[in-house]
């Protein structure tokens, strides 16, 4: 008996408590599910655990790079400053949580391919490094409200099955309207801005017409570079790192500043400055490993979850990373990405603004998550309200993923206090409506919170079902004059 | 033979387009290993490909690699896949 609670103890500690396994094994299990034969398996099972270990060695690269960036705009402006970056926050949160983020997130696919069969919400989502990172925040906030691991994987599964099939179906109109009628759904957690950028290009197009599209415009190939995210966040690090360590040497003078970020007395402010160049490139670097990791766990999970997911749920429509929607207009993805970081800096002087009175942090533009969820929002702009839909629906994003940050950052426990936080706007909404429900209710316990945040899912999977019968099902187009305005940000 | 599957971060459409490629290669019978990157380290990464898959947009931005490069405009169709691979694989 002894050795049996040995054994048990021994894997309890050192497997299940240990995230990198966990995943290993949960891969292991999808594999072994789709009947691959034993070198896959092994092989998989091995990347998939590597994977998640190369995701912390870039999470401490990033960390400190990080650092420094958080005691210059602290010591410039007075203000927090957060830079929004989905796979920063996530690397960095999985010391702590990456245990019950495992568990939440193999179950939370098992729930969404449930949800997808037994009602008429029959969206796969196939974007598994968006399930990770949403397992991720769900796992943090539910831990932060003091819900026991069991309770925060169990409720945190429902959760992220939830939000893996009410999104495809919310942006579904405005996807058919981007892809022309295409058997493919968005599978993304930006979505919300992008029926955001949907419903201002029917605005754009009710008031103003809708005036030619994006994919008119000669475009100079100089911007061509922009293309590239990684390029667009090093360049934009580096702009921020410049102008917050010049703006803190000139309030605080030379030697304040120099002891201000920790480096070593006697150093020159052109040493400083250079430290700072450094740091920002380092940060590119952190992101990059991080990149490789999460590259490497999704490249072996996602295809067993979407075999699995073709025997349980067939003829479910998948719901795909957001690029697929950028060849139907490649223009406007670099409109709306341009749109959207100026979207993102007018709000940010807002914020900086009212930081005094509010109390949040500046959110400074995340150039990956600008990119991607700004370009998207452009070609959904695009498709109902033509070039100016494209510029205005860009704009709309940028003010989204800029504000919903700030206040998600509230619900995030000690992860609040970090330098960077989850950019995309679902993360935002989706994490402030079950983070203020869950934190008001905490005094009353782990069960009230639980049912409490429950039945937020349930409302919200029966308005998806309705909106899906309604809107989906009948085939409405948006623009078109038959139907009513719906207005699906309700939801939030 | 290896091939090599490009997005712009090597993330979800780089998978899909890895995943959609496996699909078509069993249906030609034909066996290789399939990696996906990101555009920043693709061109570093071309030089030991024998073929890459990737969108227009960014098969213009990879420009002149060593490899064939089959572009796909539909990530979800299968036929369009099979047919560019099955072209591609023709003629080298």
């Amino acid at each position: 008996m002894d050795i049996l609670t040995a054994i048990v103890d021994f894997l309890v500690d050192e497997i299940f408590s240990k995230p990198f396994y966990l995943v290993g094994l949960m891969t292991a299990i999808g594999l072994i599910a789709l009947r691959k034969p034993l070198s896959a398996i092994v092989g998989g099972t091995l990347k998939a655990t590597m994977g998640f270990l190369i995701l912390v060695v870039g999470a401490v690269t990033v960390i400190n790079a990080l650092d420094p960036l958080g005691k210059l705009i602290l010591g410039a402006t007075g203000a927090k400053g957060v830079v929004p970056l989905n796979e920063a926050i996530v690397a960095l949160a999985q010391s702590q949580y990456g245990a019950v983020t495992a568990y939440l997130m193999f179950l939370g696919f098992l729930v969404s391919l449930v949800i997808a069969r037994f009602t008429n919400l029959r969206y796969v989502f196939l974007t598994g490094h968006h399930i990770f990172y949403m397992a991720t925040m769900l796992a943090v906030i539910l831990v932060t409200v003091k819900l026991t691991d069991a309770y925060a994987v169990v409720v945190g599964a429902i959760l992220l099955g939830t939000i893996m099939v009410i999104m495809p179906a919310f942006a579904q109109p405005w996807m058919r309207k981007v892809t022309g009628g295409e058997a493919l759904a968005m599978g993304h957690f930006g979505s919300l801005g992008y029926i955001a950028a949907g419903v201002t290009g029917q605005v754009v197009a009710r008031t103003a017409g809708k005036g030619k599209s994006t994919e008119e415009i000669e475009f100079p190939e100089g911007l061509r570079f922009l293309r590239e995210p990684m390029v667009g966040t090093a360049v934009a690090m580096f702009v921020i790192y410049l102008v917050f360590a010049v703006w803190y040497l000139a309030r605080v003078g030379e030697v304040a500043a120099v002891e201000g970020v920790g480096l070593a007395e006697g150093t020159t402010w052109a040493s400083y400055l250079m430290a700072q160049v450094l740091n920002a490139l380092n940060f590119g670097v952190g992101v990059a490993v991080i990149l490789l990791g999460v590259r490497t766990i999704i490249g072996e999970i996602v295809p067993a979850f979407a075999g699995i997911a073709e025997r349980v749920v067939p003829n479910a429509l998948p719901a795909l990373d957001c690029p697929v929607s950028f060849p139907y207009a490649p223009n406007a993805v670099l409109i709306g990405f341009l749109a959207s970081v100026v979207g993102g800096l007018a709000s940010l002087a807002v914020l900086s603004i009212f930081e005094p009175a509010l109390g949040l942090a500046l959110i400074l533009p995340g150039m990956v998550p600008h990119f991607f969820t700004g370009g998207t929002a452009g070609v959904f702009g695009n498709a109902t309200g033509g070039r100016w839909g494209a510029v205005l629906g860009g704009i709309v994003n940028g003010v989204l993923i800029t504000f919903l940050p700030a206040f998600l950052l509230i619900v995030l426990g000690n992860l609040g206090f970090l330098n960077t936080t989850f950019g995309d706007a679902d993360f935002g909404w989706y994490g402030i409506v079950i983070g203020n429900v869950a934190s008001s209710l905490q005094t009353s316990g782990q069960i009230v919170v639980s049912v409490a945040v429950l039945i937020v899912a349930a409302i919200l999977i029966a308005f998806a079902s309705w909106f899906q019968r309604r809107y989906v099902e009948t085939g409405w187009s948006p623009g078109g004059e038959a139907m009513p305005e719906p207005a699906p940000e309700a939801a939030s | 033979m290896k091939i090599l599957a490009v997005c712009g971060m090597g993330l979800g459409s780089g998978l899909l387009l890895r995943m959609q490629a496996e699909k078509a290669l069993r249906q030609l019978g034909v066996t290789a290993d399939l990696e996906v990157a990101d555009i920043g380290s693709a061109r570093a990464m071309a030089r030991t490909a024998d073929l890459i898959i990737t969108s227009n947009e960014l098969a213009e931005q990879l420009g002149t690699v060593k490899p064939r490069v089959v572009t796909i405009t539909n990530f979800i169709d299968l036929d369009e896949m099979v047919r560019k691979l099955r072209a591609a694989l023709q003629e080298t």
